[in-house]
């Protein structure tokens, strides 16, 4: 069945290929035969040869595809590197497709025309490997390069530094000369430079030396080196000792961007320590109740995460701004919970309440295990968490981390204001003080306990959050945290929030500058021995606690 | 008085265990020994389930020898002393024909004198490092050969690869499996500073320096991989971090040979398309076969959305390898079934056959993989054929000349050529 | 004579410790003969399976004897006893591993095949002595001894106490964890110590074998009890309790905390560290796994069910939970974890004082309402 419409492009169903080529071409006849010819030699001819499982004739299609002018090429490109470029079984059309609640709504590749709904079964994808992928987005940054965003022209322009070979050069001369963004002629430049370090006369070649040795292009770099080994052998010193102050300065600068991120990466693990940990300051800290099952509490604010994106699977990208208060209400529910049933009557036997929150622990594992499966749960990360914000070719700093390390310092002052600020705090502050005083002057002791935990408990779930974008969300989330948060509370100093931050802060980027030179497990190791020999030192911890209360 | 009541306290409830063996005349008892709580249910529990559905379909062919097969199931709880406990129970007090079980290589190793001294049988079905072959283990799971070194290969050719980051969960499956690597690798002219290797701890979190390490590895200018080794929980903030130092597989691609459907199910893998994974089975391949499993196994898992992965079929392989053994043998003797079986194949899932050979390991076909949006596989290369699975390295200076041969005359799972010794063997 | 004259007095103080050594002593003889002599066949025969889940039950036994020394007479809570069992158990397990010579899967006589593979060249310093016996025994005492004695001089001196101490221990324990997990440190990283074939000559696999070392740790756990009990009857074991009720006042009285604490601490790590050395051979794995800080909380709650400060409590408490175990993970594995954590709660909630607590409470109960 075949029906030719209006435009003059074909939709069919359920024919043979051979039959459907001769079609395509009276079609393409039919709209004009200059538009045509060039069709069938550049574009349709190759369109059909993606079709092929071949990876090698997959290639050439796509090479020859991007001689084409034709605008449509861009989308083309763009759906097969994400690998959503499908085809329709029965006709060999191409179609892009999208997802909807009925099945796959199908749109024609060539003449954007809906196609209906169809089910998965009717409708193949273009599969595309990682050297297809590779060639895609350098031909995608090259048609990028004249795109109208900076943004995109930057990123096309970066792309083709490692790449750029003499017959670019006339291309990029042009494109520098229109270009007025800044930092998209800066690359150009370098871009040049990169082609003049090899290519140009003996003033150029020096002059680009210098430039190359200004920027932090790691391609940059690898091409000084190849001009140090050639400048060697043809025994030009001039030009050798050039480039050695070039590669010297670059060096230099790698150094120090170096020592600054592994400041950021130990400020970013200290961050993950300190929501790990900072819950704990207050069951632990201010309540002395050993909370075995704080990391579980973490477990539960990050499978409530998953479940506000179970609920909101439109919305991913609000769902953690959802996430984080039923974080908090769902673990302080739990937390309050436990306070009623049990650690109440623990209270002055803080060794006690260690054994009855291991239990609690287990329970609240083999519960997860019970209703969510052992297996661990997929939490998707908005698009506005992902990526990493560049600050130069050296250095970026994740979008992740920094929203983390943000976010923890908000947690931090929160907690600080409720319990500087708020009669909670104050009552919080008295009972943990002097119990019976408390009770004396009319605070109900009891209530402020369960409140007290409770909110331990959704800190606790709010780090949870933070870490179901870091880790696996599985039943053994809690166990992997809660030694490393009581190390952090008990270095800082139990019943000190400070303490809890510098501990946690401290620990992390100790941790982090050991790594490179021990390897991530003796460093680990050496951090735990540094806190033994440390609490011999000071037996309660960085900044103890002072007065009635530190005789307890 | 009171002495009676304490001795009975601890002894007579481990008596009324005992007999709980005793009727075993009308079936044959196939023991199942996969943890089912602690760190490796994760892994396992799939694995159980998945021998109790191959059990329940032979029985609706009408069993095995004119008896039904029973399942006996326990849990060994992810704990290595539990795995020879559980083990011995099996064997000793329920007297299975054959165990299937057992993941990681250390409840392998815990349990493998106990298989040895009571003679039993054990199909293991994960990949590992080989360096190991014994009477009583069948291993249905790929050696080093069968994945390893084949997904180097492709990276070698077809993506031109020239530095290699080697990265690994410290413990014996990737520090053989590294060391096999380093050596083919040199073998094949890379030079020692093209080869970074690096281990981090079980459940690694934080790999903020390691990716930005690799980052910085891979920007010498020449391809670079990373073939990784990383086990279980490691890797869901391994590939998070990787995405987010914007590090994506055109750049420099991970084949893992540990993370497979099941993993992959409980990451969001967008960030993660085109990565790569080398297994001898993939849930997506179009196989007849494939297809029937699929869909038994979501009919007896009651959920469409369950995966299969490459243990699974190695389950698949090493139970009907067991039983065409036990019908050629007549009986479920394990020395005669030991016999039988070597020799015997069975078709695998992917279209090939899967023969049991001398050493104790199978036949299988080498899959490399491009993870895809919806946490499949795509299938981008695939060896000719089958690999014969080698049980000892030809990488490794101690295991060169170490062949495994259960067959007359040699009969031996260490066997060197050149000495003409026979080492290491419990019986 | 005196000294056995003590021993004499001390049994017959302690009446349940009278039912224990019975029942110690009856399973010591009962098991072997029920396993060697009586034919298989019967219903009376026990299986060897039954006979190694009972050797370790007694070694787990005396480990819980060790920390209720610790805690439940010294008040110190050990998050990390796990360690010194580990310990003990990798030095025997060493031992073993040298006895297999060059019957290991290479064939080297040199080296342990783990570290044949992964391309060692010879044997590390920390290795040699370890062929024999005696210096394997001399370390299963005093590594868990050395070490216990350091962390100890450190942490009692500087008066560490309480819920610190506790954190610290764990610490610790992770820390061991964690480096022999490592595969440089030369202790077969995550696999362990395993393969091993014979102890001092006799094959392991060998029914008799097995015996030995059942009855071995049973008489172990008796003596370990016995010791046990001889320290806390002696005035030693009374100032430690003193110290444990109130550390500060014993102090100003004048004893030598510290040293108490010590001693008492190095004694237990080395009852510890034997109860690792006699449970490797008898499950034939030792791996860092041991050193899990949940294997040592695990402890502390045997101990806390079964009743600490009474000692039988710490070995009712072990053999029982095991028990459990034992059966719940066969029967009913999705029940265990709940089943574990329900009874931490229960016990810590209504039984403070624990099983053999609730025990003597209603004896009390029966004697006082008989007496009225």
């Amino acid at each position: 069945m075949c029906t030719l419409n209006r435009s003059g492009r074909y939709h069919t169903s359920g024919f043979f290929s051979p039959i459907l080529t001769l079609l395509i071409m009276i079609a393409s006849l039919l709209s004009g035969p200059a538009y045509a010819a060039q069709a069938v030699d550049n574009f349709s001819a190759p369109l059909k040869q993606l079709l092929e499982f071949d990876f090698d004739i997959k290639q050439q299609a796509i090479e020859q595809l991007a001689k084409s002018d034709d605008e449509r090429v861009d989308r083309i490109f763009k759906t097969l590197l994400n690998g959503d470029l499908y085809y329709r079984k029965e006709d060999q059309a191409l179609v892009y497709v999208f997802s909807t609640d009925d099945g796959y709504a199908l749109t024609g590749v060539l003449d954007n025309a809906s196609l209906g709904v169809v089910s998965k079964r009717e409708i193949k994808k273009i599969t595309v490997n990682n050297q297809l992928r590779e060639l895609l987005s350098g031909l995608i940054a090259e048609r990028g390069m004249s795109n109208r965003n900076p943004a995109v022209r930057l990123n096309s322009v970066k792309e083709m530094i490692g790449q750029v070979g003499e017959p670019d050069r006339d291309r990029l001369q042009k494109l520098l000369v229109s270009e007025t963004d800044q930092r998209v002629s800066r690359a150009l430049h370098i871009a040049l430079a990169m082609l003049d370090v090899v290519h140009g006369d003996k003033q150029k070649q020096l002059a680009a030396v210098v430039a190359l040795g200004e920027s932090d292009y790691t391609e940059s770099r690898n091409r000084l080196q190849q001009v140090l080994k050639q400048a060697t052998a043809a025994d030009d010193s001039a030009l050798a000792k050039q480039v050695k102050t070039s590669l010297h300065a670059i060096q230099l600068r790698a150094e120090r961007y170096q020592a600054l991120e592994t400041v950021f990466f130990g400020i970013s693990l200290g961050s993950v320590l300190l929501l790990a940990a900072i819950g704990l300051a207050i069951t632990f800290g201010v309540m002395g109740v050993i909370n075995m099952a704080h990391g579980e509490l973490m477990m539960i604010g990050a499978y409530t995460t998953y479940v506000v994106q179970l609920l909101m699977p439109n919305y991913i990208e609000w769902s953690l701004l959802v996430a984080v208060p039923a974080a908090f209400i769902v673990a302080g529910l739990f937390g309050v919970a436990i306070e009623r049933g049990v650690i109440r009557f623990l209270y002055g036997r803080p060794l006690e309440t260690l054994l009855a929150t291991f239990g609690i622990s287990l329970v609240l594992q083999q519960l997860v295990r019970s209703i969510f499966s052992p297996l661990n749960r997929s939490v998707q990360t908005p698009a506005w968490m992902s990526g990493s914000w560049e600050i130069n070719a050296v250095l970026s700093l994740t979008y992740n981390r920094l929203y983390i390390i943000v976010f923890s310092l908000l947690v931090f002052a929160a907690l600080l204001a409720i319990l500087k600020k708020t009669p909670l705090g104050l009552q919080v502050r008295a009972v943990s003080q002097n119990r019976t005083m408390a009770r004396a002057m009319g605070i109900r002791t009891e209530w402020v306990d369960a409140m007290t935990f409770g909110l331990g408990s959704g800190i606790a779930g709010v780090a949870g959050v933070a870490l179901s974008q870091l880790t696996n969300v599985g039943p053994n989330l809690g166990q992997s945290y809660i030694i490393d948060s009581f190390m952090v509370v008990v270095f800082g100093g139990v019943g000190n929030l400070w303490g809890t931050l510098v501990g946690a802060m401290s620990l992390g980027v100790a941790n982090k500058f050991l790594e490179p030179w021990a390897g991530a497990v003796l460093a680990k190791i050496f951090i735990l021995i540094f806190i033994i020999l440390f609490i011999q030192k000071r037996p309660r911890g960085l900044f103890p606690q002072k007065g009635r209360a530190a005789e307890n | 008085m009171k002495k009676m009541n304490l001795s009975k306290w601890l002894l007579v409830p481990l008596f009324m265990a005992l007999p709980f063996a005793v009727n075993a005349k009308e079936t044959i008892k196939v023991g199942i020994l996969h943890s089912l709580s602690g760190t490796m249910a994760i892994s396992e529990t799939t694995l159980k389930d998945t021998m109790l559905m191959l059990i329940d379909e032979q029985n609706k062919k009408g069993g095995l020898l004119g008896k039904k097969l029973e399942a006996v199931v326990v849990d060994p709880a992810s704990n290595w002393p539990l795995f020879a406990e559980k083990a011995r129970e099996l064997l000793e007090k329920d007297k299975v024909a054959a165990v299937f079980g057992c993941w990681t290589s250390v409840s392998r190793k815990s349990v493998l004198p106990v298989f040895e001294e009571l003679n039993g049988l054990l199909f293991y079905p994960v990949q590992y490092e080989g360096e190991e072959s014994s009477k009583n283990v069948f291993y249905t799971g790929a050696a080093p050969n069968q994945q390893a070194i084949p997904a180097v290969d492709y990276l070698m050719k077809n993506v031109g690869v020239k530095r290699w980051v080697l990265a690994g969960t410290d413990y014996v499956y990737p520090r053989t499996t590294n060391k096999i690597l380093e050596a083919y690798l040199k073998a094949k002219g890379v030079s020692e500073k093209d080869i970074m290797i690096n281990y981090t701890p079980f459940g690694h979190s934080d790999w903020q320096s390691i990716v930005s390490d690799i980052k910085k590895f891979g920007s010498a200018g020449k391809k670079t991989a990373v073939v990784s080794t990383i086990n279980g929980d490691a890797n869901v903030p391994f590939y998070k971090e990787l995405g987010n130092q914007g590090i994506s597989a055109k750049d420099i691609p991970v084949v893992a040979f540990s993370v497979g459907e099941e993993e992959l199910s409980g990451i969001d893998t967008k960030p993660l398309v085109g990565h790569l994974a080398a297994w001898n089975y993939f849930m997506s391949v179009d196989n007849k076969n494939n297809d029937k499993f699929i869909s038994s196994w979501h009919k007896f898992i009651k959920n469409k959305k369950r995966v299969t992965n490459d243990p699974m079929e190695a389950h698949y392989i090493g139970f009907n390898l067991w039983v065409n053994a036990v019908k050629k043998a007549g009986s479920t003797d394990p020395d005669k079934v030991g016999k039988a079986i070597i020799g015997l194949s069975v078709p695998n899932l992917t279209g090939g056959k899967a023969t049991m050979l001398k050493n104790h390991h199978v036949t299988k076909p080498v899959l490399i993989g491009e993870i895809q949006a919806d946490g499949q596989f795509e299938v981008v290369w695939k060896t000719k054929g089958t690999v014969p699975g080698d049980a000892w390295s030809d990488f490794l200076p101690g295991s060169k000349d170490v062949i495994s041969d259960w067959t007359k005359p040699i009969s031996c799972g260490n066997y060197n050529t050149k000495t003409k010794k026979c080492s290491g063997q419990n019986f | 004579m005196s000294f056995i004259n003590t021993l004499i007095k001390l049994i017959e103080q302690d009446r349940v410790g009278r039912y224990l050594f019975s029942a110690l002593l009856a399973i010591a003889i009962m098991v072997p003969v029920l396993n060697l002599l009586v034919p298989e066949g019967s219903s009376l025969h026990l299986s060897t399976y039954v006979v190694t889940l009972l050797g370790k039950y007694l070694c787990y036994a005396l480990l819980a004897l060790a920390l209720d020394l610790v805690w439940g007479y010294g008040g110190i809570l050990s998050l990390g006893h796990g360690v010194f069992f580990a310990l003990g158990g990798y030095a025997m397990g060493m031992y073993m591993m040298r006895q297999i010579g060059s019957r290991g899967v290479y064939g080297n006589p040199e080296l342990p095949d783990f570290m044949v593979f992964l391309n060692w060249h010879e044997l590390p310093w920390y290795w040699f002595g370890f062929d024999h016996f005696w210096f394997a025994v001399l370390m299963i005492v005093l590594i868990p001894g050395l070490l216990a004695f350091v962390f100890g001089w450190l942490a009692f001196r500087s008066r560490v106490t309480g819920v610190y101490l506790s954190i610290i221990t764990q610490a610790l324990t992770f820390a061991f964890m964690l480096a022999f997990f490592r595969n440089e440190m030369g202790f077969g990283g995550n696999n362990g110590l395993t393969d091993f074939k014979d102890i001092l000559g006799f094959e392991l696999q060998h029914g008799g074998t097995r015996n030995v070392l059942f009855v071995l740790s049973a008489l172990a756990l008796a003596a370990g009890y016995l010791l046990c009990r001889y320290i806390v009857n002696s005035k030693f074991g009374r100032v430690v309790v003193a110290i444990r009720d109130a550390e500060a006042r014993t102090r100003f009285i004048g004893y030598k905390v510290e040293s108490y604490k010590l001693w008492l601490f190095i004694i237990s790590a080395v009852m510890a560290g034997i109860a690792g050395a006699l449970y490797v051979p008898q499950v034939g794995i030792i791996n860092p796994g041991e050193f899990s800080p949940l294997n040592s909380i695990e402890l502390v709650v045997w101990v806390a069910v079964g009743g600490r400060g009474t000692l039988f409590g710490a070995i009712v408490g072990a053999l029982l939970v095991n028990f459990a175990k034992t059966f719940f993970t066969g029967a009913l594995p999705e029940v265990w974890l709940f089943a574990l954590g329900g009874m931490f709660i229960v016990v810590t909630l209504f039984l403070p004082r624990g099983l053999v607590g609730l025990y003597q409470q209603s004896r009390e109960k029966y004697l006082a309402g008989r007496a009225a």
